[in-house]
């Protein structure tokens, strides 16, 4: 069942005319492979995945090139063939599971939708819940898509795809928004069913090292074009095209440790926390924590979403409610000593105001004695941007404004809330270099904060690792880093560095099932 | 996912915009609608038309011609039971509705808006407080509501257009509610309030124009129910008083002549037809350019 892409090339008519998304992508993939398609934001690898399953959107055409999986024509066929195509040859798994699924369904019904109805849907339904790695597939099938863990409904999306044992697998950002451990449990599972089904899988991603470790081929995509396709371990090592070069340069290296920086440990404390607990619904989403921050410190907290990592910045920054103490010491007196700079920075600015008003309001805010032009040269803008709206620059440029913000005047402690994230990984380098420069020139502290370890390597002077509300860890870089010493932040750099984890077992083990099958029936499965 | 591979491919896109136009801003969208330039055309005849009259010096209240003339000869619309010519008296009537409905509705949405963004910013016991007695005030049917304020305050203009005013003013709020809790959820308001932006700041400067096209629409919404407000009102004879030309009014002055004089009733009625839904059909045109 081999897929040949053969030249081909796509367009979007827009309001400001033809805008070509791919051109000429050729690529083949053989049985039971899985080839990689890697590029960051608008370099047409959606385009790609959209194409292969005839779902373009309506103003896209693909203007030439062929598609053929096991010699038909996947561009020629309509109507009914086309339908069959879609439904038994090909499946595709969207990111953001959760999105994909019926929430006013139960899982068990949704799978055996697409399995179509018959006898013996519903030991099929739990056969696959189960294949996907359930160890308790009743239990999961009487589930409503909201009562799921993102990785959970991950599986149940991938075991929907399963359900027509389809010859092609495609994979778009399959594990992006889901946390490590269970990123390393999904992809072992999408590996193993690719060997069981003998499919050819491709998997479509904006993280390089995450596709070289789990494909056997990768093509590097930029502005629609594919600027370099080989075995994927060696364009990882042996990058030939400029474009991989910079990409895999770009990439945080967690083995490079901090160099210089101001730090000193007889610093005074800026921020001292004591017994943080915050409550949703009864639960304890930030439990009993103390934290304690020093003048020019880095501290970078570390955790999984949910952790309760952002819910413990935002009371420092004063914007939520909670129990327990929060002190903070200005370190010279300031107006506002506590800055917060967001994860998404489109969010984050007003898209009613320009850059300049925007950074205006800050400096009055703040009493800074910069001006908006100095300002936005010192986070390396070109002052010719000051009269853009906020929607109109890139992200990079975006949250470059969100950091000239926090830092339009004297300031002690800015909370950094994963302020990379969002962003390209070429773009995500330097903002981790610009936010590493502003902090050496003005001394203040960070409390940053992030899920990954690789990208906090080199600002954080000291680690504190967050799960379940608790700071579980907590030491300077180095020790961490070297020689962490409980399991889980073991478990969080074996991630950050793309070795495999055994984590499937704890992501995914559920109380022992007390259904009957007619509860099943019942259900709908 | 198209859509962001087009947006984020600045180096493509500045070769393609070379060659065409860039598209216009909110004006030119609806310019190219036709049914929002034929509904302003509508509005703007109504609003300009008691203007004009009352620059020829006509004012639709003396008789010109016999009694119940049917168009025709120097009546266009005819006569009425008076002998008033109906093409005056309609084109006159436009200017007590298009000055009362206008006004209820910029009471409404000062006041609902304000009501509105300080319910959602400040939820907890200020919403609580305001929504409940929204629910108070939406339990009595809209027309008794304002038929008790009438009848206890007079019927003068002015407490017409406050009491239409204040009754749609909770359903502006309720909106502009809803429209503050989406814009809340976006950190740029968290990012003013950690850097010591006064509330007032925050409520008018940074929500207020990110709120707006949500308002603009809900407003000219309303003013279509206002201007059947105000009509009904007429009708029911709390409005205009006679000599008045006011269509509601004139409505059910002549109903009773509908059999030997149609023209009486038919064109004061089809011409509050007429704004109501260019009003309505401006409103939906607004909607899908502002909130597209």
């Amino acid at each position: 069942m081999t897929l040949q892409v053969e030249s081909l090339s796509v367009e979007y008519r827009t309001p400001r005319g033809v805008h070509p998304a791919l051109r000429e992508l050729s690529f083949c993939v053989e049985p039971g492979q899985s080839y990689g398609l890697v590029g960051e934001s608008g370099s047409g690898k959606s385009t790609a995945a959209l194409a292969l399953v005839r779902y373009l959107a309506r103003n896209g055409r693909v203007s030439r090139g062929r598609i053929t999986l096991d010699g038909t024509d996947v561009l020629g066929i309509e109507g009914e063939e086309l339908r069959q195509y879609r439904a038994k040859q090909v499946a595709m798994v969207y990111q953001e599971p959760v999105r994909s699924l019926n929430p006013t369904m139960r899982v068990g019904a949704q799978i055996a939708e697409s399995l179509g109805s018959g006898p013996g849907t519903s030991s099929e339904v739990l056969l696959l819940l189960e294949r996907v790695g359930f160890e308790d597939p009743g239990q999961i099938a009487l589930r409503y898509p909201h009562q799921l863990s993102g990785g959970q409904a991950q599986r149940v999306v991938i075991s929907m795809a399963l359900a027509s044992r389809p010859q092609l697998l495609i994979l778009d950002e399959p594990t992006t928004g889901l946390d490590v451990q269970i990123e390393a449990a999904v992809l072992g599972l999408i590996d193993e069913l690719r060997a069981d089904l003998d499919a050819a899988v491709v998997m479509i991603s904006h993280n390089l090292p995450l596709v070289a470790a789990r494909c056997d081929r990768v093509g590097v995509l930029k502005d629609g074009i594919l600027v370099e396709e080989g075995d994927a371990q060696e364009v990882l090592s042996y990058p030939q095209h400029e474009y991989t070069q910079e990409l895999i340069a770009a990439l945080p290296d967690i083995d490079v440790p901090k160099s210089g920086g101001s730090f000193r440990r007889s610093a005074p404390v800026v921020l001292r926390a004591e017994g943080v607990r915050k409550l949703y619904g009864g639960n304890p989403v930030v439990d009993d924590v103390d934290l304690e921050i020093r003048s020019g410190e880095v501290l970078a907290l570390v955790g999984e979403s949910g952790s309760g990592k952002t819910t413990l910045g935002r009371a420092v920054a004063g914007l939520t409610r909670h129990e327990g103490r929060i002190d903070i010491n200005p370190a010279r007196g300031e107006r506002n000593p506590v800055q917060i700079v967001f994860q998404n920075p489109d969010a984050s600015l007003n898209p009613k105001r320009t850059v300049r008003r925007i950074l205006q309001g800050s400096i009055r805010l703040l009493g800074g004695d910069s001006s908006v032009e100095s300002l936005m040269e010192q986070v390396g803008l070109d002052p010719s941007l000051a009269d853009r709206y906020a929607r109109e620059l890139s992200g990079g440029q975006q949250q470059r404004v969100a950091i000239a913000r926090a830092f339009a005047g004297p300031t002690t402690l800015v909370v950094c809330d994963e302020p990379v994230s969002s962003l390209d990984v070429s773009v995500q380098a330097k903002i981790i270099d610009l936010l590493r420069q502003l902090q050496e020139r003005t001394g203040v502290a960070y409390l940053f904060i992030s899920h990954d370890l690789a990208v906090v390597r080199a600002l954080a002077d000291r680690i504190a690792v967050m799960r379940h509300g608790k700071i579980i860890e907590t030491g300077p870089a180095d020790d961490i880093y070297t020689a962490p010493r409980r399991s889980y932040t073991k478990a969080l750099l074996r991630a950050a560095r793309y070795q495999p984890t055994h984590a499937l077992e704890e992501s995914f083990s559920l109380e022992p099932s007390s259904i009957e099958p007619r509860l099943l029936v019942a259900a709908g499965v | 996912m198209s859509v962001i591979d087009i947006k984020l491919a600045p180096l493509v896109l500045s070769k393609a915009s070379r060659t065409v136009t860039k598209p216009q801003g909110v004006g030119g969208k609806l310019l190219r609608r036709p049914t929002f330039v034929l509904s302003v055309l509508i509005l703007g005849f109504w609003v300009a038309a008691p203007v004009v009259l009352a620059f020829l010096g006509l004012d639709g209240l003396n008789r010109t011609g016999g009694v119940n003339q049917p168009p025709g000869g120097g009546h266009p619309f005819g006569t009425d039971n008076l002998g008033r010519d109906v093409f005056i008296r309609t084109l006159a009537g436009a200017g007590p509705i298009l000055t009362i409905a206008p006004a209820a509705t910029a009471i409404a949405t000062v006041v609902g808006a304000a009501m509105g963004l300080a319910a959602g910013y400040f939820r907890g016991i200020v919403d609580d407080l305001l929504m409940r007695s929204f629910d108070i005030l939406h339990a009595l049917p809209g027309i008794i509501a304002i038929l008790l304020v009438t009848a206890a305050f007079g019927r003068s203009p002015v407490t017409i257009m406050i009491a239409i005013g204040i009754f749609f003013a909770p359903i502006i709020a309720r909106t502009v509610r809803s429209a503050v809790f989406v814009e809340t959820g976006k950190q740029y308001v968290e990012s003013a309030r950690s850097q010591g932006e006064s509330t007032w700041r925050i409520l008018f400067v940074e929500l207020l124009p990110n709120v707006a096209p949500t308002l603009i629409v809900e407003a000219t919404i309303r003013l279509g129910f206002a201007v059947f407000a105000s009509a009904g009102l007429s009708f029911l004879g709390l409005g205009a008083q006679p000599p008045s030309p006011d269509w509601g009014l004139v409505v059910s002055q002549n109903r009773i002549f509908i059999q030997t004089a149609w023209w009486s009733v038919t064109f004061p009625a089809l011409a509050i037809m007429t704004l109501v839904v260019a009003v309505n059909l401006i409103a939906d045109n607004l909607r899908e350019v502002l909130q597209s």
